[in-house]
C-alpha cells in the first residue's frame, strides 16, 4: 500500500492504541494465570512468593494424571482416525463426482455448524439408545467409556480435517495429477508420488486442528464419558465449578503450554515451507541469465 | 480400474463413456464411504434420534415415552422461563458480536496496513490465543475477575473500590468476547488485506476525503469479512455453555446451560431435545444466509 | 476403411465430446495426422481444441467416435496406458521433485531400472541443454528452462505422439520466438509426431506443417500454413489467420464480384452465381495511389481517415463510401506518405485477393 493512503494523525493514534489494547486484552489474563500458578498463596489471585508446590501437586494428583492420560489417548486416537477418514473424504469430494455427493458434502459441514451442546445431546441419546438395542438384541451390556468419547471426537474432527485438506487440494494444480497419469502412473501411484506429497501440509494442519479441538472439548466429553473415562478438560471443569484453586492454575498452565506448543508446531511447519520458497526466489535472481522477468511472472502465476 | 481394459479396442459410444464415468464415480464413492458410514451412524442417526425425541413425552419416572407424538416440548418455548432464557441468549450473543466487531475492525485494519514482516508477527500473536485451550482461557478470567482478584485489587488501588462483576452478564459477555474475538479478527483481516489499495488511491484522486474513501470503498469491500466474522462469533456465543457456566451466575442461565440441565438434572429429554433442535435450526438458518451471500471463507 | 494404408499417427473419426446435455465441446470431427507431422490445432478459446488434445492424451474420454493412434483404437484406455506424452500448459512440473526426478518419473513408472532411468533422464536434460540443472527444483528455474524440462520429461519416454498444450503461452514475446525455433529443430531431430494447441495464429503459422482451425467444436479448415493464409476456406478463417479486409459482395460470374456499393471488381472465384461472398483483401497486398495516378487493374476510391506510423510501415485507414479499409504500406526512404484527408485510389493484384463464403 502507498504511504499517502496510510491513516494519519488522530486515526493513526486511535488505530495503534486499539491494537495495543486488543493485545493487552488477549494476553493479560493468560500471563496473570501463569504468574499466579507460581504463587505461594493459597488464595488464587494473591501473590504469596514463588513456589513450584502446585506443579508438584499436579504431578502427584492421581485423578489429574488419570484424566490427562485419558485425554492424550482420546486426542491421539481420534486424530489418527479422523485424519484418515477426513483425507479420504476430501479426496472424494475434490477429485471425483459421484451420486449423493451434495448430501455427503452437507453431512460433512453439519458437525462444524452444529453447536457443541446439540452435538453432545445427540450423542448422549444415540449411545443410550444404541446400548439398549445391543442389549436387547445381543444380550451385551455396554456402557459409556473411553471409546464413546473417541467416537464422538472423531465425529466432529472428520469434518475439520476434511475442510483443511480440501482447501489444500483445491489450491493444488490438478494438472500435476494429470501429468503423473500421462507419465504412466496408475491412479494409486499418482496419489502416492504426486498428490500425497503436495497435500502433506494440509494433512498436518488438519491433524493439529483435530488434536487441539479434541483437547478443547468439554461439553461433548462430559456427556459421553463414563466413569474412569473423564478427560482432563471435563475433570478440570468440574473442579472449577467448585471454585478456583492454585492446583487448577497449575493444571491450566500445563494445558496452556500444550496448546501453545501445538501452535508453534504448526507455525514452524508453515514457516519452513515458506522459507524454502523464499530461498528459491533469491537463488533465481543470482544465476538466472536467461529470463528473470519471465521467471518471476511465472512464479506469480503458479501462486495464483 | 475395473473396466477400462475390456473396452479397449473399440470406438467409444455414449454407453462406453457412461460406463467409464460410472467406474470413476464408484471410485469416488468408495473413498467417501468410510467417512460417510461413520457420520451416518454416529452423526446423522443421533440427529434423527434427537428430532424424534423432541416430539415425545417425558413420563413420570424421568424416562421418555416414544408413543403419542406431540408438540408439547416446542410449546414450552412460550413459557416465560424458557422464553426469557432464549431472549437472553440471543441478546448476549448479539452484544458479544457487536463488541467484537467494534474492537476487531480497527484492529484488523491496522493489521492489514502494516508492513508484511510486522503483519506476520502480529498475526502469530492473534493465532496463539485462538489456538489456546478454551477452558483455560475462561478459567483465566475467573481468576482475574474473582473476589479480591487482580482486577479488584487494581481498581481498589486506583481508588474505585472493589469490583465484583464475576457471575454477572457482564462477565459472561467479557468471557465470550475473549473467547471468540479471534473468530472476528481473522476473516476481517483476510477481507481487508485482499482489498486492492489502488482503489483507495483512485478514490482519493477523485476528491474523496480519507473518511469518505473508507466509507465508500474499504467498508463495502470488507463486508464479506464483517458478515463472516459476525456469524462465526454469533453462532458459538448463542450455543455457549462453558463460559456462562464458569463466569455467569444463576440469573444468567443461557440456552446451552439450560439444555444441559434438562438432560443431566431435570431428566426431561424431550424438552432438551426440542431446545437443541431450535438452537440447531437457528444456526442452520444463519449459516445458509451466510452462504447465500457467498462469502465462502470459513 | 483401406487396410493397406499406412496407419496415421493420430486418426479421428466422428469424434464427439459432450459435457452434460447442452454443451458439445467437440462436434463429430474427422482428422488424419500423419507420421512425423508438426500439427497445430488453432482456434479461439472455447473452440474445443484443448478438449480434442485432452481426448488424444486420454485425460478426457470422448462421448462418441473413434480415436486411433498408429492404427490402435484408444477407446476409454486410461492416459497411463497410451503411447503419448503431454507438455502441459504452465508445464505442470512436480514442485516437490528435483528436475532429474521429474524427467525420470515416466521411466520409473514404467518400471525401468533406476540407474537406467536416471541415465536416460540425465541425457534428456542434456538434450535440452540444462545438464547442470538436474539437481534443482522446478521453481528454481526460469520460465524458459521449465518449459525445456517439461519437453525433456515428455520426450524421454519416446512417445509415439507428443502433445503440447499452449506450450509457449506462458513465455514473454522474445523468449517465445527463441523457443519456437528450438521447438521446430527439436521436432526434426527426434522425428516424433507433434500435435500442439494454440490460440496464437502466428505461432501456428511459424511452427507447423499443417494447421486445423477450430471453431465451435468443428474444423473449419485443415491446411498447410501457406494454403491457410492464401486460400482461407471461409470468412472466419480469413479473419482469424492474419489481418484482412472483408468486402461484402455478390458473385456475378467466375470473374466478377459485385461489391455492396455496386462497384464491380474482377476476381477469379469458384462460387455459384448470385452467392453472397466476401472479398478478402490483405492490408499488405493493397497499394495506395494518388487520384491522378491511375493504376492498372481494379481499383477503388476512398479518403484517408487516419495514418499510423508503425516503424517498418505506415498503416492507413481508408474510408470508402460504405466501409473502412485497412492498408499497410512498407516504408521506403524515397517514398513519401499520404495524410489524413487525402483522396486516394487503392488497387491490388488479382493474385492478392481471395473470395470466401459469407
Amino acid at each position: 500500500m502507498s504511504s499517502t493512503t496510510d491513516p494519519r494523525g488522530f486515526s493513526k493514534a486511535f488505530l495503534t492504541a486499539n491494537a495495543w489494547l486488543v493485545y493487552l486484552f488477549f494476553y493479560a489474563p493468560i500471563i496473570l494465570l501463569v504468574v499466579y500458578s507460581f504463587s505461594g498463596d493459597k488464595l488464587v489471585g494473591r501473590w504469596g512468593g514463588f513456589t513450584l508446590d502446585w506443579y508438584r501437586a499436579f504431578a502427584k494428583d492421581d485423578n489429574v494424571q488419570g484424566a490427562l492420560w485419558v485425554s492424550v489417548q482420546v486426542a491421539i486416537v481420534s486424530t489418527l482416525v479422523s485424519v484418515v477418514l477426513g483425507t479420504l473424504a476430501a479426496l472424494a469430494l475434490e477429485r471425483f463426482k459421484f451420486r449423493g455427493q451434495k448430501v455427503f458434502d452437507a453431512l460433512l459441514y453439519l458437525p462444524i455448524i452444529i453447536p457443541d451442546v446439540t452435538m453432545a445431546v445427540m450423542l448422549l441419546m444415540f449411545f443410550s439408545q444404541f446400548f439398549n438395542v445391543i442389549d436387547s438384541v445381543l444380550g451385551l451390556t455396554l456402557s459409556k467409556d473411553i471409546s464413546t468419547v473417541i467416537i464422538s471426537h472423531i465425529a466432529f474432527n472428520i469434518s475439520f480435517v476434511s475442510i483443511v485438506v480440501r482447501a489444500r487440494l483445491e489450491g493444488m494444480d490438478q494438472r500435476l495429477e494429470e501429468a503423473a497419469s500421462d507419465l504412466y502412473a496408475s491412479r494409486w501411484k499418482a496419489f502416492r508420488f504426486v498428490t500425497f506429497p503436495q497435500i502433506i501440509p494440509g494433512i498436518a494442519g488438519g491433524a493439529l486442528l483435530a488434536l487441539t479441538l479434541s483437547l478443547d472439548d468439554v461439553v461433548i466429553a462430559q456427556f459421553v464419558s463414563g466413569p474412569g473415562s473423564t478427560t482432563l478438560p471435563v475433570y478440570v471443569f468440574g473442579l472449577i465449578r467448585k471454585g478456583v484453586s492454585p492446583l487448577i492454575n497449575a493444571v491450566s498452565v500445563v494445558m496452556l503450554v500444550a496448546s501453545v506448543l501445538l501452535v508453534m508446531l504448526s507455525l514452524l511447519a508453515q514457516r519452513n515451507s515458506e522459507d524454502k520458497d523464499q530461498k528459491v526466489n533469491d537463488e533465481n535472481e543470482d544465476d538466472d541469465q536467461e529470463v528473470s522477468s519471465g521467471s518471476s511472472s511465472l512464479s506469480e502465476m503458479s501462486i495464483n | 480400474m475395473v473396466d477400462t481394459e475390456s473396452v479397449n479396442g473399440s470406438p467409444v459410444t455414449p454407453e462406453l463413456e457412461k460406463a467409464a464415468e460410472r467406474a470413476d464415480s464408484r471410485r469416488g464413492f468408495l473413498l467417501a464411504l468410510p467417512a460417510l458410514g461413520f457420520l451416518t451412524l454416529f452423526f446423522a442417526t443421533p440427529l434423527v434420534i434427537v428430532a424424534i425425541y423432541s416430539f415425545a413425552t417425558r413420563n413420570r419416572f424421568g424416562g421418555t415415552d416414544l408413543s403419542g407424538w406431540n408438540l408439547d416440548s416446542y410449546r414450552r418455548l412460550g413459557e416465560p422461563i424458557v422464553r426469557d432464557i432464549l431472549y437472553r441468549s440471543l441478546f448476549l450473543a448479539f452484544i458479544t458480536t457487536v463488541i467484537c466487531l467494534i474492537f476487531a475492525y480497527p484492529f484488523s485494519y491496522y493489521l492489514a496496513t502494516r508492513k508484511e514482516s510486522v503483519r506476520n508477527i502480529m498475526l502469530v500473536f492473534v493465532m496463539i490465543p485462538f489456538w489456546t485451550n478454551f477452558l483455560v482461557r475462561n478459567y483465566a478470567w475467573r481468576v482475574l475477575l474473582g473476589n479480591g482478584g487482580p482486577l479488584s485489587q487494581a481498581t481498589e488501588a486506583v481508588g474505585l473500590g472493589e469490583t465484583s462483576i464475576l457471575f454477572t452478564p457482564t462477565a459472561v459477555v467479557l468471557g465470550l468476547v475473549y473467547g471468540y474475538l479471534p473468530f472476528m479478527v481473522l476473516p476481517l483481516y483476510a477481507s481487508i488485506e485482499r482489498i486492492d489499495w489502488r482503489l483507495v488511491e483512485a478514490s482519493r484522486d477523485l476528491y474523496a476525503s480519507g473518511w469518505t474513501s473508507f466509507r465508500k470503498i474499504i467498508l463495502p469491500l470488507s463486508m464479506p469479512g464483517v458478515i463472516a466474522g459476525s456469524i462465526l462469533v454469533f453462532i458459538p456465543s448463542l450455543g455457549a455453555y462453558v463460559t456462562p457456566e464458569l463466569l455467569g451466575g444463576a440469573k444468567t442461565t443461557l440456552l446451552g446451560s439450560y439444555i444441559v440441565t434438562q438432560f443431566l438434572t431435570a431428566r426431561n429429554w424431550p424438552a432438551g431435545a426440542a431446545l437443541s433442535m431450535v438452537l440447531m435450526i437457528v444456526m442452520l438458518i444463519t449459516t445458509i444466509i451466510y452462504f447465500r451471500k457467498d462469502g465462502k471463507t470459513l | 476403411m483401406a487396410e493397406e494404408e499406412i496407419a496415421a499417427a493420430v486418426e479421428l473419426q466422428g469424434l464427439t465430446k459432450r459435457f452434460g446435455a447442452d454443451v458439445t465441446a467437440v462436434d463429430s470431427i474427422d482428422l488424419r495426422i500423419e507420421d512425423g507431422e508438426f500439427f497445430a490445432l488453432l482456434g479461439p478459446s472455447g473452440c474445443g481444441k484443448t478438449t480434442t488434445l485432452r481426448m488424444i492424451a486420454g485425460l478426457e474420454f470422448p462421448t462418441e467416435g473413434s480415436l486411433r493412434i498408429y492404427g490402435e483404437e484408444m477407446g476409454t484406455l486410461s492416459p497411463n496406458k497410451r503411447p503419448v506424452n503431454t507438455v502441459f500448459q504452465n508445464y505442470a512440473l512436480f514442485p516437490h521433485m528435483t528436475v532429474l526426478d521429474n524427467v525420470a518419473f515416466g521411466l520409473r513408472m514404467q518400471k525401468v531400472d533406476k540407474a537406467e532411468a536416471n541415465k536416460r533422464a540425465q541425457e534428456a536434460i542434456e538434450m535440452v541443454r540444462l545438464g547442470q540443472m538436474a539437481k534443482r527444483k522446478p521453481n528454481q528455474l526460469s520460465g524458459g528452462q521449465q518449459q525445456r524440462i517439461a519437453l525433456a520429461r515428455a520426450l524421454v519416454n519416446r512417445p509415439k505422439v507428443l502433445l503440447l498444450d499452449e506450450p509457449l503461452g506462458a513465455l514473454d514475446l522474445k523468449l517465445r520466438q527463441e523457443m519456437q525455433i528450438e521447438l521446430k529443430s527439436l521436432q526434426r531431430e527426434v522425428g516424433i509426431t507433434f500435435v500442439f494447441v494454440t490460440h496464437d495464429q502466428e505461432e501456428a503459422l511459424t511452427l507447423s506443417d499443417r494447421i486445423a482451425v477450430m471453431h465451435d467444436g468443428k474444423f473449419l479448415q485443415v491446411a498447410s500454413p501457406e494454403n491457410m493464409y492464401e486460400r482461407p476456406a471461409n470468412r472466419f478463417v480469413a479473419d482469424f489467420i492474419g489481418q484482412t479486409n472483408l468486402l461484402e459482395g455478390t458473385v456475378e460470374d467466375a470473374e466478377t464480384v459485385c461489391l455492396a456499393n455496386g462497384a464491380r471488381v474482377s476476381v477469379a472465384n469458384d462460387k455459384a452465381e448470385g452467392a453472397k461472398v466476401a472479398v478478402s483483401l490483405r492490408p499488405e497486398r493493397i497499394n495506395v495511389h494518388a487520384l491522378d495516378d491511375k493504376p492498372d487493374g481494379p481499383s477503388l476510391e476512398g479518403v484517408v481517415s487516419s495514418v499510423t506510423y508503425l516503424g517498418t510501415a505506415h498503416s492507413y485507414r481508408i474510408a470508402m463510401d460504405w466501409m473502412e479499409i485497412e492498408v499497410r504500406e512498407e516504408n521506403r526512404p524515397s517514398r513519401g506518405h499520404f495524410n489524413a484527408g487525402d483522396s486516394v485510389l487503392i488497387s491490388w493484384h488479382s493474385d492478392g485477393v481471395w473470395v470466401v463464403d459469407n
